[in-house]
């Protein structure tokens, strides 16, 4: 199980909500997923609305609602947005987004760092969506985030795990739970995260605009399982030169009976 | 800002689109980013024999940056007063054309109308006629009008910088201001009189919004007075420019075609759909993030059939004079548009290809 603060989640899978081509579709593929925490834009929903066709979508008794501040391009602006999803929704949790660059949407480590700082004063729980900067990563943990995000590769452009050497230190360092988010092109990018002992993974574009999203989803759900069990059963060491599958008895340390003994 | 965008005469940028070639274009065709030249061949006449594969790829980088998802607005004229004499427009000030201001009353009722039908992002327009459609009207409409949308956009006279940042704090979202062209001799000719005359005013106008603050900029050609290929290049110019210097702007791009209107003018020179397909394909290949929007003045099959495959933002259910929605009255419009469905028919056909209709985009709280 997986532990955010004081909620448990047996999906490790994550799953985001723009770019689908319609609601309907968007439930189904949600679903498939098996995902129990959904993150939704702000700016995608009218919160007034009960009717909204995204949130008329998701049955928030079975699914964690994670609203975003996708759009802010400053701490102010993220804070302002999480008061009013916490004022229309009524859920504390927040997936921080600082992107002020449109065009990359790389979040900034300096307003996201800020913004989550406030944010966690004024009781929100916050799960920032940052770049894979370890030092950043512990820094967000000390002034309360309830777990990071990195990145494996800027949003939506499904490149896979890029960022692998700091995404691993980060989590050999991190106290709280890490969720590689953005990127995620391929089931095998998710495996791939899992393996290296993520805790869970968020996916959006690469289940949004498959020819089939519904099954792609389904792709992602066992790809995120089979990594988590691969490293909950303790992956062999890789390396470039072949081993041979059943070793020689003996063959270390013959010589010394010390070892061989 | 020290220097401004300088674009180069239409001769050279004809030198650089003839140096197409086949091999250049497929290559440009191959590569995960593009330059200036590459955008050059994919405009280039021989690419013309690439448009399916530019389809392809057009269309797999809008669905990765944009999803399946296509953008919904409507324009909402509030006047068509104008000073300037610009040949091809039908509120230029010398066409005898019904003359029409909104009131604030008459705006509002008018963006209610709007609201009614479903849509949540408007674009306002107005004529070039500040002592009428000032800085200062502009910004009681917008303080009127913001709590019904997520977003307003305005595509009126160029201002400057600090009145653009009035009208952001208002909560206006987004700024379109197109050249109309880049070439500089064909401006000359078409604009007749008025402020609009100044070529160098007029492109230094994206900026100056940008630096006001302002999240998005329109910028565009309209299509039927230049040589088109020139006018995509020198588009392609302008966006670099921007996207250095304003790195927190998101950009859009139009491509209005000449469409009849008030007075008699005759594009002076052809833009077939076949063209305009391949000058949207080429700037979506050249700039993977940037907005393009596909208007009412093209006609409905064509707007469908463009659906994907390029295009992130369509308008829908416009009409194009002054107080139109309300009266039904589209004496003195600034032209004619070419898709007459309503925003729901519009959607539906958007939904059966396969795309969501995103009405909502945005919200008024990021500007508070």
């Amino acid at each position: 199980m997986l532990t955010i603060t004081n909620s448990q989640f047996s999906s490790r899978l994550f799953v985001g909500t723009g770019k689908f081509s319609s609601a309907a579709v968007m439930k189904r593929a949600i679903i498939a997923s098996g995902a129990q925490m959904v993150t939704v834009a702000l700016r995608r929903v009218d919160l007034e609305n009960p009717e909204d066709d995204i949130m008329s979508h998701i049955d928030i008794k079975k699914i964690h609602f994670l609203p975003n501040t996708s759009g802010a391009r400053n701490a102010t602006e993220a804070i302002r947005l999480a008061h009013l999803a916490r004022a229309a929704s009524g859920t504390p949790w927040l997936k921080l987004e600082v992107t002020p660059d449109p065009r990359t949407l790389l979040p900034d480590p300096v307003d996201t760092l800020k913004a989550t700082e406030q944010l966690v004063k004024d009781g929100f729980i916050v799960l920032p969506y940052m770049n894979a900067d370890p030092i950043l990563a512990l820094r967000l943990q000390d002034v309360g985030a309830a777990a990071v995000m990195p990145l494996g590769s800027p949003i939506g452009t499904n490149q896979g795990i890029q960022t692998a050497l700091q995404v691993a230190i980060i989590i050999e360092q991190a106290r709280v739970p890490v969720v590689v988010d953005a990127g995620i092109g391929a089931p095998s990018h998710a495996s791939q995260a899992m393996e290296m002992g993520a805790d869970a993974v968020l996916v959006n574009t690469a289940i949004a605009i498959a020819d089939d999203p519904v099954r792609m989803a389904g792709a992602f759900k066992q790809a995120v399982e089979a990594g988590r069990e691969a490293f909950e059963a303790g992956l062999g060491a890789s390396s470039t030169t072949a081993r041979p599958s059943s070793p020689e008895r003996g063959r270390i340390g013959e010589q010394l009976d010390f070892i061989d003994g | 800002m020290s220097s401004g965008f300088k674009i180069s005469n239409f001769t050279e940028l004809r030198a650089q689109i003839l140096s197409g070639t086949a091999n250049r274009v497929s290559a440009a065709l191959n590569k995960q980013t593009c330059s200036l030249d590459d955008l050059a061949a994919l405009l280039s006449l021989p690419a013309e024999d690439y448009l399916p594969q530019m389809a392809a790829r057009s269309r797999e980088i809008t669905a990765m940056r944009f999803g399946r998802t296509t953008q919904i607005f409507a324009p909402l004229y509030l006047s068509n007063f104008c000073v300037n004499r610009c040949a091809y427009c039908g509120f230029a000030a010398d066409n005898n054309i019904p003359r029409k201001k909104l009131s604030l009353n008459q705006a509002e009722q008018e963006a209610e109308i709007l609201k009614q039908r479903g849509f949540n992002h408007v674009l306002l327009v107005t004529g070039e006629a500040p002592a009428r459609a000032g800085v200062d009207y502009l910004e009681a409409v917008v303080r009127r009008l913001k709590n019904r949308f997520a977003a307003i956009s305005i595509e009126v006279q160029p201002l400057e910088e600090n009145e653009y940042g009035r009208l952001f704090a208002a909560g206006v979202t987004a700024v379109a201001v197109y050249q109309e062209t880049y070439d500089r001799e064909i401006y000359k000719k078409i604009h007749l009189a008025g402020k609009k005359c100044d070529y160098d005013y007029r492109i230094a106008t994206p900026a100056r919004a940008a630096a006001a603050g302002m999240r998005e900029i329109g910028i565009g050609a309209l299509l039927g007075l230049a040589d088109w290929r020139c006018e995509g290049l020198a588009i392609g110019m302008h966006l670099s420019w921007l996207r250095k210097r304003f790195w927190k702007t998101n950009f859009t791009v139009s491509f209005p075609r000449l469409r009849p209107a008030a007075g008699s003018f005759e594009p002076l020179v052809n833009v077939t759909e076949k063209n305009l397909t391949q000058l949207i394909f080429a700037l979506r290949i050249f700039d993977p993030d940037v907005g393009l929007v596909l208007s009412t003045r093209e006609e409905a099959r064509y707007r469908d059939g463009m659906l994907g495959l390029g295009p992130t933002r369509y308008s829908a259910g416009s009409c194009t004079a002054p107080g139109g929605y309300s009266s039904n009255e589209h004496d003195g419009e600034q032209f004619s548009v070419g898709d007459h469905r309503t925003i729901d028919e519009v959607c539906a056909t958007v939904s059966e290809k396969g795309f969501d209709p995103v009405r909502k985009d945005w919200d008024r709280e990021f500007q508070k």
